[in-house]
């Protein structure tokens, strides 16, 4: 049958092709490897800035005690001379924490693992359109990321202007002290948003042009979809982004005056070009999530997704509406207050495509047949956190209530319900789900189960009670609260918030080991262990170079689950009609094998 | 540890006229959002609960239903509209510059790295005249009679923070922006930087004391006399 002939070919593609050491797994033009390089590379920048996390947090659970012993030798006297942070320390710390979560973890984490692993294999492409350019796309990032880490250790120390690098903070050395630092943040994230363009580039020509025969747009799996829509943005916003950037290198250094009011500039208008940015980023850093989670959860429910066409509608709304909301980070800045309102309303209409992804993933789990492993569990905890973090929005959009919350500890809470609770959660499930068909084998389940639990508990016990700081009216980006005489109250709160974060990167402890565990110990996971139905579980796990032993053809959409005609509850995607007229025995059905979790 | 702390209502600290409007549209949207949360949460448990795989069970072949699109999209946009709405007549208000009100007290504030410089006209009313006086890190107020502050920057951007009076707005260098608020009751209260300014941010505190209407010209006075002595 074709499965037997479809192993002789590839095993003599494979012999024909072997390819040197360095062309397999350094400068490869091979999706999935490109995919494993943003992987390993993105979990490294996410422990990283997980570790600035636990730093910031010693500060503000324990105002100017030494950190402890076995931490304090990483830091020089620069930083935290004795192992007190310096208050100038602590400003590097929380602008590089944000940057290297945003820009070096969850962008790359995201779009560069998922997009590169899933858009080919999810529309049956034997790679992406521009291998090569892929691979420039991958290396161009830990180059921007040796900048970045070197600004650490140039005289003056790292960036200290917020990652949202407001100007003239951000535009003259003399302000902050930093001035080596600030001029290589400018320069790794100009070569930075190189990766996201090339990367997106391809994501957007791949998607359009080299889906199989059969695979219509309405059949697109939503993981791709989403990474699709993502690509977009990433491909319309970044050189914003690129251009504020090189104009504020300017300002820094050859004495230019676009953000400085000195020469006419106007600062306000950095903070436009931002989040004009900005704003379409947040959504570059949820959607991927929120494919992961439709995917998982159509599965794991065994269930067609609640709503696929409207599912699609909103993802692509909220990518239009996403470029007109960047006046809400600026009700306080000063800018015109009739513009406000337009903000206002342009804000809380993007909460409808929100709710309706909400609703519909609530629709797929109702009168499902849901199976609790780690993927669903992540899934879900996506879903319920990515509610609270969509809620606590409504306040901020309401522009007199965001008067005093703006600024506060009640935004951090906010951003990091959706960007820990959300997109964070959503990359757990993304890598615990596709991690058989990236390394073929299944993460431990067991592990996976406590690793889930313990990080859910910890985050809520760490993120929740921001909201209440925010409420009190603790300000964001302040070295140590207690210089207010009404934020000394909150000291205790923010001691448990410490503890409860120290707990969570922890927990991350056991993730990492499950991970690396299971590349050797793993079960060994089959072409589909999750029983799903796109031409991704189709291959080999991993597929071979290639992808594809034959062009797959796609006779159906993703999500046939559970069809009242068929006995097994799915239905590839690439099955012929016909088998399912003879009984579903005729064709080479895939070797059953046990689904993890049951 | 007071259990004040985990309060999901604005604490009763008030001390603005629009203060207790703002307090009141947070209440509104906590109620909203509050209902939402425990409603969508609580429906999750149980469909988890319910739907939980076992033995036999076989999901049911559902694709979606537009009714439900259509009933959870406009319920959804009705309820973010009226928001809306409702917080633009508030945030006219107190931001609408021509409704600031003409009998306002007007007073200069120049924020530096890292201090609050408050200018105060002379006796003759007007500023930029010799008998200007400065009030540094602290911000004298009469008690009901609406105030506004003309905030300037002299270096970076900084936030005017008064959490009592439930006002923040920032001061951008090259800018001039005015915030207009009224208080009403006379003490001590809290100015902060709620936006990054650099090195000394966090040390950007100062205070706001709002004096009886004969306090505040007392004290005027006192600063005037001081000021020509000089």
């Amino acid at each position: 049958m074709s499965t037997a002939t479809a192993t002789e070919t590839h095993a003599e593609h494979a012999e024909h092709h072997e390819l040197s050491f360095i062309r397999k797994y350094i400068f490869s033009t091979d999706h999935k490897m490109i995919a494993k390089q943003f992987l390993f590379a993105g979990l490294m920048f996410l422990l990283l800035g997980g570790l600035l996390a636990v730093t910031i947090r010693w500060q503000l659970g324990f105002p100017g005690r030494p950190l402890p012993a076995f931490i304090q030798w990483i830091f020089p006297d620069t930083m935290a001379p004795g192992g007190i942070i310096l208050p100038e320390f602590y400003n590097s710390l929380v602008t590089m924490h944000a940057t290297f979560m945003v820009f070096f973890a969850l962008m790359p984490l995201m779009a560069g693992v998922f997009g590169n692993l899933l858009i080919p294999l999810q529309i049956g492409a034997e790679d992406m359109a521009f291998p090569r350019i892929n691979m420039v796309s991958f290396w161009i990032m830990p180059v921007a990321g040796v900048i970045m880490l070197a600004s650490f250790f140039v005289e003056g120390g790292a960036a200290g202007a917020g990652w949202t690098s407001y100007a003239p903070l951000s535009a003259d050395g003399q302000y902050t002290g930093v001035y080596m630092g600030q001029i290589l943040w400018l320069i790794s994230l100009i070569v930075l948003g190189f990766s996201s363009i090339l990367g997106a580039l391809n994501y957007v020509s791949t998607v359009i042009n080299m889906r199989a025969p059969g695979m219509t747009w309405f059949r697109i799996p939503l993981a791709t979809w989403s990474l699709f829509i993502t690509a977009w943005l990433l491909l319309l916003a970044i050189p914003i982004l690129t251009g504020g950037l090189i104009l504020l290198l300017a300002d820094q250094t050859i004495g230019t005056a676009f953000f400085r009011p000195e020469g006419s500039g106007e600062p306000l208008l950095w903070q436009h070009i931002f989040w004009f940015f900005g704003h379409p980023e947040v959504y570059i850093l949820i959607l991927p999530a929120m494919g992961f989670v439709s995917e998982v959860i159509a599965n794991r429910s065994r269930k067609p997704i609640f709503g696929y066409h409207s599912m699609v509608i909103a993802l692509v709304s909220i990518a239009f509406l996403s470029w007109v909301v960047w006046g809400h980070h600026m009700f306080q800045s000063g800018m015109n207050p009739l513009l406000g309102m337009t903000f206002v309303v342009t804000t809380v209409v993007i909460a409808v495509p929100s709710a309706i992804k909400v609703f519909n993933w609530m629709g797929t789990l109702w009168r499902g047949n849901i199976h609790f492993d780690a993927p669903l569990l992540h899934a879900v905890a996506f879903v319920s956190l990515f509610i609270i973090g969509g809620l606590s929005g409504i306040f901020m959009a309401a522009a007199p209530v965001d008067i005093y919350i703006h600024d506060t500890y009640f935004i951090v809470a906010h951003l990091h319900y959706v960007l820990v609770g959300g997109s964070l959660f959503g990359i757990f499930a993304g890598i615990i789900y596709w991690y058989p068909k990236m390394f073929g084998r299944m993460m431990h389940e067991g592990l996976g189960k406590v690793h889930f639990f313990l990080s859910f508990l910890f985050y809520n016990m760490a993120f929740f009670p921001m909201h209440n700081l925010g409420v009190q009216g603790m300000m964001r980006r302040i070295y140590d609260p207690n210089q207010y005489e009404f934020l000394q109250g909150l000291q205790p709160l923010n001691t448990w918030i410490s503890i409860s974060i120290f707990l969570f990167a922890s927990t991350q402890a056991i993730f990492a080991f499950n991970f690396l565990w299971s590349l050797r110990k793993g079960k060994v996971a089959g072409n589909n262990p999750w029983k799903s139905n796109t031409l991704l579980w189709t291959t080999p796990s991993p597929p071979p170079h290639g992808n594809f032993p034959e062009m797959p053809i796609v006779y159906r959409g993703p999500y046939e689950y559970s069809h009242p005609d068929r006995e097994q509850d799915y239905w590839p995607q690439d099955e012929p009609p016909a088998s399912s007229e003879a009984g579903g025995q005729v064709a080479p059905a895939p070797t059953p094998e046990p689904v993890p979790g049951d | 540890m007071k259990w004040e702390y985990f309060s999901w209502v604005m604490p009763d600290n008030v001390v603005s006229t629009y203060g207790q409007t703002l307090d009141n549209l947070w209440l509104v949207i906590l109620w909203v959002t509050g209902i939402v949360f425990f409603a969508t949460e609580i429906v999750l448990l149980v469909f988890m609960v319910k739907y939980r795989h076992r033995e036999g069970r076989k999901a049911e072949y559902i694709h979606g239903s537009n009714k439900a699109e259509f009933i959870w999209t406009s319920i959804t946009f009705v309820i973010v509209m009226v928001l809306a709405v409702y917080s633009k007549g508030i945030w006219d208000e107190i931001r609408d510059q021509d409704l600031i009100p003409a009998d306002a007290y007007e007073i200069q504030m120049l924020a530096t790295q890292f201090e609050w410089n408050a200018n105060y006209t002379g006796a003759d009313g007007l500023f930029d005249t010799a008998d200007d006086f400065i009030s540094r890190n602290v911000l004298h107020i009469p008690v009901g009679r609406p105030v506004v502050v003309q905030l300037m920057a002299q270096d970076v951007i900084h936030s005017f923070f008064l959490p009592e009076f439930r006002v923040k707005q920032d001061a951008v260098p090259g800018m001039i922006t005015p915030v207009w608020f009224e208080a009403t009751t006379t003490g001590e209260f809290t100015l902060a930087c709620a936006e990054l300014c650099g090195l000394g941010h966090y040390t950007m505190g100062g205070t706001v004391i709002v004096h009886t209407e004969a306090d505040f010209q007392d004290w005027l006075a006192e600063q005037q006399a001081a000021a020509e002595d000089d």
